[in-house]
């Protein structure tokens, strides 16, 4: 069931009034110009995938609003990653991969054959769990995926890197040297770099899987304020392993949890991350966010 | 044992490791660099101006190597600009796009085999293929055609192995920005791996320039009158002048020779040289 998520506690004051809606009611009506302001909705009906033989996740339903931070949680290899993966469709260049159920990116199914998943992940970028700058300069990371979409001009594209290291908290640190080699900058500078570089598409969508685990403190807690600096607009869905942290960042949480080897890892529950910290409905999710398993 | 003991042990059969392996290492070189010293010992005399500009005299016992120099970096020129082409995308299908499957191992160990190809045959080849069959006549083009069947599987796998370096991180984070299969490899791979791809495009180029069984058959000559005018044209080239000076010239100038010999290690040293400190740049620069 999708809906009980959406009207759980006052989704009105963390996710604005678009969230009370399915995001199919987009085109609605006199409401045209709050809905465009709020695009980068996923809906999942009973998604399943399976690696070859492997079915490693099954029927997940979720809905996950705009402008906000979800964060999936669950023990590791209960394919938090996996599902991630499902909504930029990089799990296409694996191989041997099926996805089953559907996907829509506000209303517009993104798994079926009208969606080109070159397009897609303009509108969806991913940030990975090790910091994978490009072998270029600060500049020409963040200009890739901008030149990717055919922009040439060096003015528009020097606009684009400025506003994107702005909204990665780079900028500061990197704006008198933006023709340094991306290697020679810190591994936290560098994670905010390729968060940089995914900002330069202009996506509605950013996944982060893991983001902050390969780094120290305060390059953690300078992600962290990103994030939270991010969200008013893009939506952002994170995997974390940190509790602290999805408890800081996130307004959402989706706990996964693969019961046993032999079967595939489910949604057990998803509601608001206050809720889902202090009180909730699911006596495996208390346990695992109290560090009982997993 | 006691424990002090045991390492002690241990410390000398480190040391001693440590003194056999490095005296092995230095043996090789010091073979190395008396082929080297000898080299330039006898030619060194040979090198003035008369050498580089004038063609040979006197059936070479005379005179300069001018046209063996040209005919070389010739062949080697259109060796290259086959090989590198041809040699760099078959690398990146079979690092990039080749399935894992039983017709991709059979590729790979062909290529492996075909790296163990004597020379000679090679030349053989070339004669039946690109001289008669093809009708390319002796010529730099079916020399270099010869050359390039050599020279093909040491670019095919450097270029493979270089790909396989580069992590997939990079990758994804190109794929993840919306772009294509093609752009990634070209805007993001190939350039990381540029460094591997043209180490292994100079070693197998300086072997092909040294090379005489391929091109005896196939378009080098003993004596031409003037440069070579086109790729249908037969050359003359540092290797087999060497060795048609050699086994037919009575009374061969000794100094000449060798200086000849001296430019080819010369010239292949100093490909290798630069590439080596290009490379050394670029890892200054790119670091995983
Ligand atoms: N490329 C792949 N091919 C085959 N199986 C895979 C692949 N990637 C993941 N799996 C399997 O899918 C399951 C889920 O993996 P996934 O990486 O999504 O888990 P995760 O929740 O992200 O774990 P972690 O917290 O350790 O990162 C695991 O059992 C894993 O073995
Ligand atoms: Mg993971």
């Amino acid at each position: 069931m999708v809906s009980p998520l959406l009207v759980t506690g006052d989704g009105t004051l963390s996710y604005g009034a678009g969230s009370v809606t399915l995001p199919r009611a987009d085109a609605r009506e006199g409401a045209a110009s709050k809905a465009a302001d709020l695009q980068g909705s996923f809906s999942l009906a009973d998604v399943s995938v399976a690696y070859g033989r492997d079915r490693v996740i099954e029927g997940v339903s979720m809905y996950i609003p705009p402008r906000a931070v979800t964060a999936l949680i669950g023990p590791s290899g209960c394919g938090k990653s996996t599902l991630l993966r499902c909504l930029n469709r990089m799990n296409d260049e694996l191989g041997n991969v099926h996805v089953g159920g559907t996907i829509t990116l506000d209303g517009a199914d993104i798994m079926g054959r009208a969606m080109d998943p070159v397009e897609l992940r303009m509108r969806v970028g991913q940030v990975f769990q090790r910091p994978n700058p490009f072998p270029m300069t600060i500049w020409d990371n963040v200009a890739y995926g901008p030149r990717t979409q055919g922009i040439r001009k060096r003015s528009e594209l020097d606009e684009l890197v400025e506003e994107s290291l702005k909204g990665a908290a780079l900028w500061a640190e990197v704006k008198n040297n933006l023709k340094k080699h991306a290697f020679e900058l810190s591994g936290g500078q560098q994670q905010r770099l390729c968060i940089a570089r995914a900002l330069a598409t202009k996506p509605e969508v950013i996944l982060m899987d893991e983001p902050a685990s390969a780094l120290d403190p305060i390059s953690t807690q300078q992600i962290e304020d990103t994030i939270a600096q991010l969200k008013d607009s893009v939506t952002i869905v994170i995997v974390t392993h940190n509790m602290q942290q999805a408890a800081r960042i996130s307004d959402q949480t989706a706990f996964m949890l693969r019961e046993s080897l032999d079967e595939p890892a489910h949604l057990v529950e998803m509601d608001e991350t206050r809720k889902m910290f202090t009180n909730p409905d699911d006596a495996r999710t208390e346990s695992y966010i109290t560090g009982r398993f997993g | 044992m006691s424990r002090s003991s045991r390492t002690r042990k241990a410390r000398t059969a480190e040391a001693t490791a440590k003194v056999v392996t490095g005296a092995i290492a230095l043996s090789v070189v010091a073979v190395a660099i008396f082929v080297f010293v000898y080299i330039v010992y006898n030619g060194i005399g040979a090198l003035d101006w008369t050498f580089f500009s004038e063609g040979p005299r006197d059936r070479g016992r005379e005179g300069g190597i001018l046209p063996i120099i040209v005919g070389t970096l010739y062949l080697i020129g259109a060796t290259a600009g086959l090989t590198l082409p041809i040699g760099v995308l078959a690398g990146v299908y079979l690092a990039e796009y080749a399935p894992r499957n039983f017709t991709t191992r059979a590729i790979r160990l062909a290529i492996t085999n075909m790296a163990g190809v004597p020379s000679i045959v090679y030349g053989l080849f070339g004669l039946a293929a690109f001289v008669l069959l093809a009708g390319f006549g002796r010529s730099i083009i079916a020399a270099a055609l010869t050359l390039t069947c050599m020279t093909l599987p040491v670019v095919i796998t450097a270029t493979e192995e270089a790909l396989r370096q580069i992590p997939q991180d990079l990758r994804q984070a190109s794929l993840a920005l919306g772009a294509t299969r093609l752009r990634t490899i070209y805007k993001v791979v190939l350039p990381a791996a540029a460094p591997g791809i043209i180490t292994g495009a100079i070693l197998g180029l300086a072997r092909a320039a040294g090379e005489t069984a391929p091109i005896l058959f196939t378009g080098a000559v003993f004596q031409m009158r003037r440069l070579p005018d086109g790729p249908s044209s037969q050359f003359m080239a540092l290797p087999y002048h060497i060795y048609a000076q050699v086994t037919s010239v009575p009374g061969w100038n000794r100094e000449l020779i060798w200086g000849t010999a001296l430019v080819l290690v010369l010239g292949v040293s100093i490909v290798s040289v630069m590439a080596a400190w290009w490379r050394s740049v670029q890892r200054r620069k790119v670091k995983w």
